[in-house]
């Protein structure tokens, strides 16, 4: 055994390894995203056009940097594993923190399951190009997940340097294509004029609809501060990598809402399952149609990869406070990864990933995000009030306060109208099901939860305590 | 039966060899290691160490 922390008056203890930096956090943050620009977001056109879109990808991009600059200046000093998970029960309390666990880990293990889905459709969809008809896609989702979940078991430096890989050549592929049709390696030529002939089919309420799937481009950067035990300077680390991020993804979203909507025609754009690809094979290049299905297929593995990695970290968070059976707390002690709570969520991945429609795993995903980032809003006030700037060292402190948190408010319950116009019966069964599970946790799981050991971080008192 | 039937044939003893290989380490892991020391870890721990959180 190795690396095991002990001291003289302290008992030995085993703790997640730091080994980790900046592109690390980058490539978990990108890597969970950057398959919305390969699909999903496109959706959004066919919901109100190609403006409503364009403003969907702008609002939405608003939205997440509101996200990303809060995110990062929270979880600059609350550097645990578990993310909001560790944020919400540091600075609003247990039973916040036990819906935010829940909130990450549904979101990201429906993202991951859908992930699944989507290189069955996508090797079904070569398979029919090829002339083999009735692919089993069963084995090629499970592989999927299968892959990815021993990888993560195996250690978190080889599985996030895998996902930097396969998320900069997803990114590449994607400013690949821009360059190319800027330079007319298009047969067809990007036409806008939809933008003044139709601007908006469906009238302003179209735009409002058109933000549920425009959260697509970005849904996932605040999974970055998952790794937050798990970086070597956490404090530098996850705000640079945080903020690279968001900066990536709106570099990417707009090359990808430009392409796409020059070359597909909106009507057939906002129905399109591959938009990126589809995009490519407009343009008649094979090599462009080739290395676009590469990204499409990096896009989505990565995407469930830097699931798997989030997902286990906040179920192993909850586990390691008692908020759920102390059994998931545990550390392996050679690979130094939660091995119980990768394994733990593979069955539960593979049976969304088996047994639900796509549309159905990404709108539980969608609002189990978007019920985290209304969380942020009040925690981030919570925190400027509780401990102001003079009384703890930041790694970030994010400009304009209060406003970012205004603007996130505002947007999230825009988004929830969105959301409600489409999927109003979904909204209301996940807010049931979070509503039984917090009375679960208040009258039968807290009191096994050691209330002294769970607040660990060596702050101040707060103002006012 | 053309490619993609074996790739399919590949894919399944790919998942079962994974699956198992995950399986078989955590069973040794967990009989090999005491629970307690498993899960020992303390949050923050490192951190505490390493940064005082002082102005």
């Amino acid at each position: 055994m190795a690396n095991v922390t002990s001291t003289a008056a302290e008992p030995e203890r085993l703790q997640l390894l730091r080994v980790l930096g900046p592109a690390h956090i980058w490539a978990l943050g990108v890597g969970i995203v950057l398959v919305g620009e390969y699909m999903g977001w496109n959706f959004s056109v066919g919901k109100g056009g190609m403006i409503a879109g364009l403003i969907a990808c702008w609002v939405a991009g608003l939205l997440y940097t509101c996200v990303a600059m809060i995110d990062s200046e929270v979880t600059s000093t609350v550097a645990a594993a578990g993310g909001q998970y560790a944020q919400a029960k540091h600075i609003v309390g247990p039973l916040m923190a036990f819906n935010v666990g829940l909130f990450l880990v549904m979101a990201y293990t429906m993202l991951e399951a859908a992930n699944a889905i989507t290189v069955g459709f996508l090797l079904d969809t070569v398979a029919g190009l090829q002339g083999h008809t009735g692919l089993n896609q069963q084995p090629f989702i499970i592989l999927a997940i299968m892959f990815l979940a021993w990888l993560n078991y195996r250690g978190v430096l080889a599985t996030l340097t895998f996902n930097l890989v396969i998320t900069a050549i997803a990114f590449l592929a994607i400013i690949t294509l821009f360059i190319s049709v800027q330079f007319g390696a298009s047969n067809v030529p990007l036409d806008f004029s939809a933008i003044t002939s139709d601007p908006l089919p469906y009238g302003w309420v179209g735009i409002v609809a058109s933000l549920h799937f425009g959260l697509w481009y970005y849904l996932g950067i605040e999974g970055t501060c998952q790794a937050a035990e798990e970086v070597r300077s956490p404090a530098r680390s996850l705000p640079y990598g945080t903020m690279a991020g968001i900066m990536t993804l709106l570099i990417a979203a707009t090359m990808t809402w430009y392409v796409c909507s020059g070359l597909i025609p909106w009507e057939y754009l906002g129905q399109a399952g591959t938009p990126l690809f589809d995009a490519a094979r407009v343009t008649g290049s094979t090599s462009l149609m080739i290395l676009l299905f590469v990204g499409t297929t990096f896009a989505t593995l990565a995407s469930a990869n830097g699931c798997i990695n989030d997902a286990s970290r906040a179920w192993f968070s909850m586990g390691r406070d008692r908020y759920l059976p102390s059994w998931f707390g545990a550390v392996h002690p050679v690979y130094r990864t939660p091995y119980r709570s990768i394994v733990f969520l593979v069955p539960i991945a593979l049976i969304f990933a088996l047994g639900a429609p796509l549309d159905q795993v990404v709108t539980f995903s969608i609002l189990s995000g978007l019920l985290g980032y209304t969380f942020m809003t009040f925690n981030m006030v919570m925190f400027r009030n509780k401990w102001p700037l003079d009384t703890i060292k930041r790694g970030y402190v994010h400009p304009f306060h209060p406003l970012p948190t205004i603007v996130l408010l505002i947007l999230c319950s825009t988004a929830y109208f969105a959301v409600f116009l489409g999927y109003g019966t979904q909204l209301s069964a996940m807010m049931c099901f979070y509503i039984v599970a917090s009375l679960w946790f208040h009258f039968r799981r807290y009191q096994f939860v050691r209330r002294g050991d769970q607040f660990t971080m060596p702050w101040p008192k707060p103002v006012g305590y | 039966m053309d490619t993609w039937n074996y790739l399919e044939y590949a894919a399944w003893a790919l998942s079962a060899l994974f699956g198992v290989l995950m399986l078989i380490d955590l069973v040794r892991i967990d009989t090999t290691y005491d629970n307690e020391l498993l899960i020992s870890s303390r949050e923050g721990e490192i951190e505490a160490t390493a940064e005082r959180h002082e102005i």
